[in-house]
């Protein structure tokens, strides 16, 4: 009896997160599609219009979407230098060691910070360092939002990472060492080559959170909605302009801005499922 | 045991009945007033023994909230429109509650005090000053050099009532605003950095040398930002202040006071200054609503025009409303009905 109990409440408890989800969908197309309708798919996100105001309402996606993807594409290259040494430090050099355990939950302590912290670093001390550099005049911009992106999403991409290559099997590592070759050419030549796969996957969802910050992202970007002529251009993301404006909107811009939350949730989606693809790859 | 239950029980229930039968009213609308709004509250919850909350989270969600009934009152810094009255479902008050203002704040620390107007923060806003030593601005400041240093206007990246109080003196003062950017809680600005709401556009002009941006006055005076004196329809330079804005609200007002008193004509006025706004339901009888629950609303809506919480509004950088538009809103507010009854 009290195994049907149990078998019944998980049963419910794993519907409700697949209804939940269902119900997140749905609501995002009802409330998009009177944008999508209005303006046309193709039409809304190959406009980078946004012009709110009343009787001349007009809104693309445009800019945002080239916001979001510059911004994460470009912290995913800055994150790389640091997560990759960070991975094979704690799960090759010095695996089960007290300094790797050390490296690795002060990396992991990184992805505890809440993003507004990260905000406020960039906004007092990051910004200021872009503005004496002469970069840009006011600091804010698409280089400074992917500098503090990159930072947040190390531990991401570094622990994961660190795991795949722990995982390889040592037969493999011993074989190498056994016929002369150095620990650099273990690493480069099987290390890195069999955790290929997970190292990727470990990125592609590293980029998947980029994607989706918020709240760093707006206090740093400078909010303007255009596309981004250069790094120190100013601009704005996908997250950053719903949260912004979701406030005071209504209407057509509001179902704008629901559209746009969908088509995030649809590249999320997108790139999560490339993630598990790459990942079975090895763990089939 | 069960003796000593018991005796908790009688107490807890005489408590219960000794206790005045309190009602409990919500609002929700805009950051502006809100903390007017929070301590003139809490005095009324003190004295009365009614619960007040409110929630801060724009003019239009509370407007909103108002529509769906959700709250008791709304609170926006905007009036409704004719258009936005009608689809209120039912006829809406609006009652006047303080005045504020919205001002230019600077950040260029060798220069204490800034005469600007209409035309140069256009200029500025449209991305066609873009140097602090203009030759239109230093017209302007003949005694002070102004430095070589890049103007960098900020607004709000979020819709904001401070936004429309803003472009609604602006399309006044200058015909180029009027055509090229319009008048709204959100715009599509051609120059600048945004920022999310008054602490965010203010934080990022004091982090940056040469910003410049509106914010609310009651944000800028209890934060000493320094701010611009702007030039008013008179021709003379006003910094804001309580009784500079109070001063926009000197002339005739219209009976319902759905008015915007920016641009005033008044010599002594600081030209963006506003009103904002309690929005209620004329008729209170509606989604299961009380009577107690209408005559505490009436009661609050009293205490707000009272001169008491009119002084605290003075104290904490609004400013009090004048004269005319403390009776019209008090004859407003008498039009409040419960089942086409006055309410008492």
């Amino acid at each position: 009896m009290k195994d049907k109990i149990f078998k019944f409440l998980l049963f419910f408890a794993a519907c409700s997160i697949l209804l939940l989800t269902a119900g997140v969908i749905y609501t995002l197309v009802g409330q998009a599609l009177g944008t999508f309708q209005y303006f046309g798919f193709f039409g809304f996100i190959t406009s980078s219009e946004w012009d709110p105001r009343a009787g001349q309402e007009n809104y693309g996606a445009l800019a945002f979407i080239t916001g979001t993807v510059i911004t994460s594409l470009l912290a995913l290259l800055f994150c790389i230098p640091f997560s990759f040494p960070v991975a094979l430090f704690t799960g090759e050099y010095f695996r089960g060691k007290k300094i790797a355990s050390m490296v690795g939950s002060v990396v992991n302590l990184l992805a505890g910070i809440p993003s507004i912290v990260y905000g406020l670093w960039g906004f007092y001390t990051l910004r200021p360092l872009i503005v004496s550099l002469g970069l840009s005049d006011q600091g804010f911009g698409i280089l400074t939002a992917s500098l503090v992106l990159a930072i947040m999403i190390i531990p991401y991409a570094s622990s994961l990472s660190s795991e795949f290559l722990s995982m390889v099997p040592n037969d493999l590592k011993e074989g190498a060492y056994s016929l002369g070759a150095t620990r650099l050419e273990v690493i480069s030549t099987v290390s890195f080559p069999v955790a290929s796969s997970g190292i990727l996957s470990a990125y592609i969802l590293a980029l998947g959170r980029a994607l989706g910050e918020t709240m760093a992202v707006t206090m740093l970007i400078g909010n303007t909605n255009n596309i981004p002529r250069s790094l120190t251009d100013t601009g704005n993301t996908m997250a950053s302009i719903i949260a912004n404006q979701f406030g005071e909107a209504g209407g057509l811009k509001l179902s704008s801005l629901i559209a746009i939350g969908l088509l995030l949730f649809l590249i999320t989606a997108i790139i999560n499922s490339i993630a598990k693809l790459t990942m079975k790859r090895i763990n089939p | 045991m069960k003796k000593v239950l018991l005796l908790v029980m009688t107490v807890m229930v005489a408590f219960s009945c000794s206790q005045k039968v309190t009602n409990e009213l919500s609002g929700a609308g805009a950051t502006f007033p809100q903390p007017f709004y929070n301590i003139v509250f809490k005095d009324f919850s003190d004295k009365t023994g009614n619960k007040v909350t409110y929630g801060g989270i724009g003019s239009g969600g509370g407007i909103r909230s108002l529509q769906d009934k959700t709250v008791d009152f709304g609170a926006s810094d905007a009036f409704l429109t004719d258009e936005e009255m009608a689809d209120m479902g039912g006829e809406v008050l609006h009652i006047p509650t303080c005045m504020g203002a919205v001002v230019l704040a600077y950040n260029l620390p060798e220069i204490p005090t800034l005469n600007l107007n209409a035309e140069i923060v256009s200029d500025i806003y449209l991305g066609k000053i873009t140097k602090w030593n203009d030759a239109k601005i230093q017209a302007l400041n003949p005694d002070v050099k102004l430095p070589e240093q890049t103007v960098t206007p900020v607004y709000r990246s979020d819709g904001s009532g401070t936004t429309f109080v803003f472009s609604d003196y602006m399309a006044k003062a200058s015909t180029e605003w009027a055509e090229k950017m319009g008048t709204g809680k959100s715009l599509a600005w051609p120059a600048g950095i945004a920022s999310k709401g008054n602490p965010g556009v203010a934080g990022t002009i004091q982090q940056t040398k040469g910003a410049i941006g509106y914010v609310g006055s009651e944000f800028s005076l209890s934060q000493k930002i320094p701010t611009a004196l702007m030039q008013n329809s008179a021709g003379n330079f006003i910094e804001a202040g309580t009784e500079s804005i109070s001063a926009a609200a000197k002339g005739e007002l219209p009976i319902d006071m759905r008015t915007m008193v920016t641009n005033s004509p008044e010599p002594d006025a600081y030209p963006i200054s506003c009103f904002t706004w309690i929005i209620l339901y004329k008729e209170q009888a509606y989604a299961k609503r009380d009577l107690n629950k209408a005559i505490t609303l009436v009661e609050l809506m009293d205490y707000i025009l009272s001169d008491d919480a009119q002084s605290v509004a003075a104290n904490i950088h609004y400013s009090p409303l004048p004269e005319t538009a403390l009776q019209n809103a008090k004859a407003i507010l008498s039009t409040v009905t419960f089942e086409n009854k006055e309410v008492k």
